[in-house]
């Protein structure tokens, strides 16, 4: 107790520490944004809740840092993983994910949970459990007397997810693909009936999702580090972060997904490293507990 | 001439086959002793639960060449049969049973971790079958009175406690009070590194030093800055990362990104991370703590020299090549070196005298001095820090070992 009222007095004591967390909050946020966008996008459009999400995360970044290992300049590992993962991504809704589409949750909950496990151990197995990153040859800037520090690969890493998440939207927007993906949300059926191939949809949408995860798994191991098995944190916060946002509502996913990292950073300098998941968690049940209130308002017939 | 001298090395070349030969088949004419081992072959301790096996195989090699285990007036090699525990608690207790039940197991060695090792040891210890263990250093795993568990290695709460004691030295030639030394102290939640904070917490009390953060790390560790923006604020001097290779990797990588600036930094883990392979110079004058080092000075009969260690279980492994032979090897096959030495000194293979063998244990090896307390624990090896000094691990601490002096204060790289 003397420990929290003591670290919430440094932030008012230092107030740029403040500044300093949300920048590392958002910073993280955005990554975290990034793999919430493929969830909601798989999520909305065939209404698969990936529990793998995050291994594709990690395999995404273990395919770059493997391919930095062989020479590979590691900005170049981005776009390599999103097109090696949109590859993995493909055969794995080839093999499991087409036959579980149509039913019910709980077989495609078990069905990308083994997914998860599979490609944890693969990725054990072929490149062992220990702890990879990519160091990136550039400087870091200092602001406020050295107390924000801004490392330039960290900037280079948010940029790089930004782009890559105004591409999806214009591409959502504005291209047949997109339109395609869009109807077949909505109603899958009608879309059948105007002669929308919704099998190559799914399959694109997944792959989609794949190369997503992977690209924001290419920037993490430039950032920050990577393990077999930590794939579950990225699956725990976009699953908070699209609860919250809700699906087919992209701006909402990554105003939340910055959201949750900022309020982790604070959470973790109040309570203690230590707690960061634990708010997370925290947070889904407090949105689940909003969402629920504000449906009671709505009048529902039983269907 | 020339021809005789031909002749002869070719002679004395066939001999030194012959006798290569007869050594083999004196080893193959020994019969198997069997020895179980559940350890973790897949799952987040995998790289560990492998160099502790290769460092168990590599001694049950070298003890075969070296003409094997004689017990009374018979000969006895090693075979150990494996199970892979997938890194989990409830795995490890299973196939501890496995081993005992079915497979007739009557001496185990060790998993890797003190958690494993925490989930097996009361399977031993209901079957009374004595087990040498060399990767789980949590100290509680030597208060709950086991007989049948023995550790060759140094308990966990000595790994950084050395750290506090160098802090305080330093304290008082910089002319101050030791107990003016303020702490950082970050350690994942986890049996062992719990027991290293304790450990250092223990021994801060002991000069009234401060503890000015004290925090606990998640298991699925990759960003830290939040505590390093406290040790900004809060300039403590010395700070103690625990949370093994992930946590030293975090830890190095964010003090190098943050500038953190703490005259005396002491982690561990550091070359299970290769933290100078992938930091480079961040890495410069932080402290870690090793069980043991190829550049120490012990030695015995076996393996030689802990130098001489290193180097042939390079050529019997290639892949160790360019890396440092992890310390997790050399305890794993210093296990094996004991119950090597207690078969030998009970002549019989009774579990029970094994057993008081080895408890009566007093060896000296290449990897330290091993005797045993009544809880099981090694008490005869110090633990040593090394600091790394341009890349290179020095051994700075205890000063008896020490081939180098401490940098002091660390300047921000």
């Amino acid at each position: 107790m003397d420990q929290i009222v003591s670290n919430i007095s440094l932030l008012f004591e230092f107030p740029v520490v403040n500044l300093k967390i949300l920048i590392d909050g958002l910073m993280i946020g955005a990554l975290f944004a990034l793999a919430a966008y493929g969830l909601a996008l798989v999520w909305g459009v065939m209404n698969v809740k990936n529990l793998a999400q995050g291994d594709f995360v990690i395999a995404g970044g273990y395919v770059a840092w493997w391919l930095a290992g062989l020479g590979l300049p590691p900005l170049l590992g981005v776009p390599a993983a999103f097109i090696v993962m949109w590859g993995i991504g493909w055969v794995c809704y080839k093999l499991v994910i087409s036959r579980v589409i149509e039913r019910d949750l709980f077989t495609s909950l078990l069905a990308t949970f083994g997914l998860a496990i599979m490609i944890a151990q693969i990725l054990n197995l072929l490149f062992g459990s220990d702890t990879q990153s990519i160091k990136l040859p550039y400087d870091t800037i200092y602001l406020a007397d050295g107390f924000i520090d801004i490392p330039i690969a960290k900037l280079i890493g948010v940029c790089m997810a930004a782009v890559l998440a105004t591409g999806v939207i214009i591409f959502m927007k504005r291209s047949r693909m997109g339109q395609a993906i869009r109807a077949t949300a909505q109603d899958a059926r009608a879309a059948r009936v105007m002669g929308i191939d919704t099998e190559k949809v799914y399959a694109f949408t997944f792959s989609l999702n794949s190369a997503i995860c992977g690209a924001a798994g290419a920037i993490i191991v430039m950032v920050w580090l990577i393990q077999p098995f930590y794939g579950i944190t990225y699956a725990i916060r976009s699953f908070v972060i699209v609860t919250a946002a809700g699906l087919g509502n992209l701006p909402g996913v990554i105003a939340a997904g910055l959201g949750i990292g900022a309020l982790e950073q604070y959470g973790a300098h109040i309570f203690g490293i230590g707690y960061q998941q634990a708010i997370a968690v925290l947070l889904l049940l407090l949105v689940l507990v909003i969402r629920l209130i504000q449906q009671r308002r709505k009048r529902q017939s039983l269907q | 001439m020339k021809l005789s001298t031909a002749i002869a090395s070719c002679l004395s070349g066939a001999a030194l086959l012959a006798s290569g030969w007869a050594s083999v088949a004196n080893a193959s004419d020994c019969e198997p002793l069997r020895l179980g081992a559940a350890i973790s072959l897949t799952g987040k301790y995998a790289t560990n639960g492998i160099h502790a096996k290769n460092g168990y195989e590599f001694a049950i090699k070298k003890i075969d060449e070296a003409g094997g285990v004689n017990i009374g007036d018979k000969c006895y090699n090693f075979d150990v049969t494996y199970y892979d525990d997938e890194s989990k608690g409830d795995r490890g207790a299973t196939l501890a049973e496995r081993l005992i039940n079915q497979d007739k197991i009557q001496y185990m060695l060790g998993p890797y971790s003190s958690g494993l090792t925490k989930a097996i040891a009361p399977v031993t210890e209901k079957y009374k079958i004595p087990m040498v263990e060399a990767e789980g250093a949590s100290r509680s795993l030597f208060n709950k009175g086991y007989k049948y568990l023995f550790a060759v290695l140094s308990t966990s709460e000595q790994y950084l406690a050395s750290a506090v004691a160098l802090a305080a030295e330093k304290a008082e030639e910089a002319g101050k009070d030791p107990s003016s030394v303020k702490i950082a102290v970050a350690v994942e939640n986890d049996p062992f590194s719990l027991d290293i904070r304790a450990g250092v917490l223990e021994d801060a009390a002991k000069f009234g030093m401060k503890a000015v953060i004290d925090e606990k790390l998640p298991r699925d560790l990759s960003d830290m800055s939040a505590i390093l923006t406290k040790v900004k604020l809060l300039k403590p001097d010395l700070l103690i990362v625990s949370g093994h290779s992930k946590g030293a990797a975090t830890a190095v990588r964010q003090i190098g990104e943050m500038r953190i600036n703490v005259p005396m930094i002491a982690i561990t883990h550091c070359e299970a991370a290769d933290v100078t392979g992938k930091f480079g110079d961040t890495a410069n004058d932080i402290l870690c703590s090793t069980q043991w080092a190829e550049t120490l000075s012990y030695e015995d009969e076996l393996f030689g020299s802990a130098a001489n260690y290193e180097t042939e279980f390079k050529s019997a492994y290639p892949e160790y090549g360019d890396k440092k032979v992890p310390y997790q090897t050399a305890q794993a096959s210093a296990a094996v070196y004991v119950f090597a030495d207690a078969f030998e000194r009970a002549g019989t293979l009774d579990k029970e005298a094994v057993r008081d063998a080895i408890a009566a244990t007093d060896l000296q090896t290449f990897y330290g001095a091993i005797k045993f307390s009544e809880a099981g624990n090694n008490i005869a090896k110090p633990m040593v820090l090394r600091q790394i000094q341009n890349g290179a691990y020095n051994v700075v601490a205890p000063s008896k070992f020490a081939s180098h002096e401490l940098n002091w204060p660390r300047e921000a790289q």
